[in-house]
């Protein structure tokens, strides 16, 4: 499965939830697949697209949100898994496109085809962890998950195949902050 | 001396309302009144950079965040600051120790003791040195940037400014 047939799979299943997207080549796919004003492109800080949606999950309880992260972004924030775990979040998905490597900065390898992340974020203190690695597993993945209490994670493990074709996000950052806060405060 | 427990009265005054950052003795009389108030509440971060992320997200939900941190989370929270708030334009309040101040302090205090100042201006990051007599003038300051300019606004608190606990 490539991360685009992951993303062509989840976006049909959101509604209007707040979606922090990191940075990278899922912040670009994403916005290639679908384009949302409650989509927060995060196009620096790698390794904070976790806590970014942390704050908004905290912030807005009463709406589901959700983080699109990379396994690069979570090796960068492991603790920040802890944060979210003791916050626990009720309304808080946490939705990781794991391809094991940098694909943005030319494919190193990441640590994440040693280590499982999904057993980091439940050992931390997720109330809910899975893995998929088929295409047709990611919608009821989604939707058991979606029924539980928060915070929960759901690892998706993708093969590295971006096409580098795909367009940038074309809004500017105000451009970005001023519809996912107009979004929220709707 | 600040009372830390009329400096955060003064803070909920002005609209703050989420707060969290990686503590300092400098800092623990503020931080110690923020946890023993159910209003405001204070969410223990892993990390500085981890703090501007969250402060960021709860804005962007509509809170009013303050980031509170020794000024060694600088160097951590730098790419942050200029990555995420200062081109999307999210303003936070940072209220940083600074240790190291006048090269009176650990040797790990010193350098950056005696940088700060100098690397929040090379970074375009606004700030003022809080000074007891004009404490309110100074957070009215701090606040009229966050709002008009939205952007990161830094207090630096010197020792003995406020009371601490430890």
């Amino acid at each position: 499965m490539k991360g685009i047939d992951a993303f062509r799979e989840l976006a049909p299943l959101l509604n209007n939830e707040p979606t922090v997207l990191a940075n990278g080549y899922i912040s670009r796919e994403f916005f290639n697949v679908t384009d949302r004003r409650e989509n927060f492109y995060m196009i620096g800080s790698m390794g904070l697209a976790s806590a970014i949606g942390l704050g908004v999950a905290l912030a807005q309880p009463q709406r589901r949100t959700l983080i699109f992260d990379g396994d690069g972004n979570v090796l960068m924030a492991m603790g920040t898994l802890a944060m979210i775990a003791a916050c626990a979040p009720k309304n808080l998905i946490h939705i990781v496109i794991d391809n094991e490597v940098y694909e943005s900065t030319g494919s190193q390898r990441t640590l994440s085809h040693d280590i499982r992340l999904e057993e980091v974020a439940k050992s931390a203190g997720y109330k809910q962890a899975m893995r998929v690695t088929r295409r047709e597993d990611i919608r009821p993945a989604y939707q058991q998950l979606y029924k539980e209490e928060g915070p929960v994670f759901l690892l998706i493990k993708v093969e590295p195949a971006f096409d580098a074709s795909q367009a940038r996000v074309t809004h500017t950052p105000e451009e970005i902050r001023d519809r996912f806060m107009a979004a929220l405060a709707g | 001396m600040l009372s830390s427990r009329i400096f955060v009265d003064k803070l909920r005054d002005s609209g703050f309302n989420f707060f969290t950052g990686v503590p300092c003795s400098l800092l623990s009389g503020l931080i110690a009144h923020l946890e023993g108030d159910p209003d405001l509440g204070y969410i223990p971060a892993v990390r500085e950079d981890a703090a501007v992320g969250l402060c960021a997200g709860a804005y962007l939900g509509g809170k009013q965040p303050v980031l509170l941190m020794q000024n060694s989370g600088l160097g951590y929270s730098l790419n942050a600051f200029t990555s995420l708030n200062l081109i999307y334009k999210i303003p936070v309040l940072v209220i940083m120790s600074w240790r190291g101040y006048g090269g009176q302090d650990a040797p790990e205090h010193i350098i950056m003791g005696d940088i700060n100042q100098q690397l929040l201006k090379t970074a375009g990051m606004e700030y003022a040195v809080l000074e007891e007599d004009h404490a309110d003038r100074m957070l009215a300051g701090a606040l009229k940037t966050i709002k008009d300019e939205r952007v990161p606004y830094t207090l630096l608190v010197k020792k003995g400014l406020f009371d601490e606990r430890h």
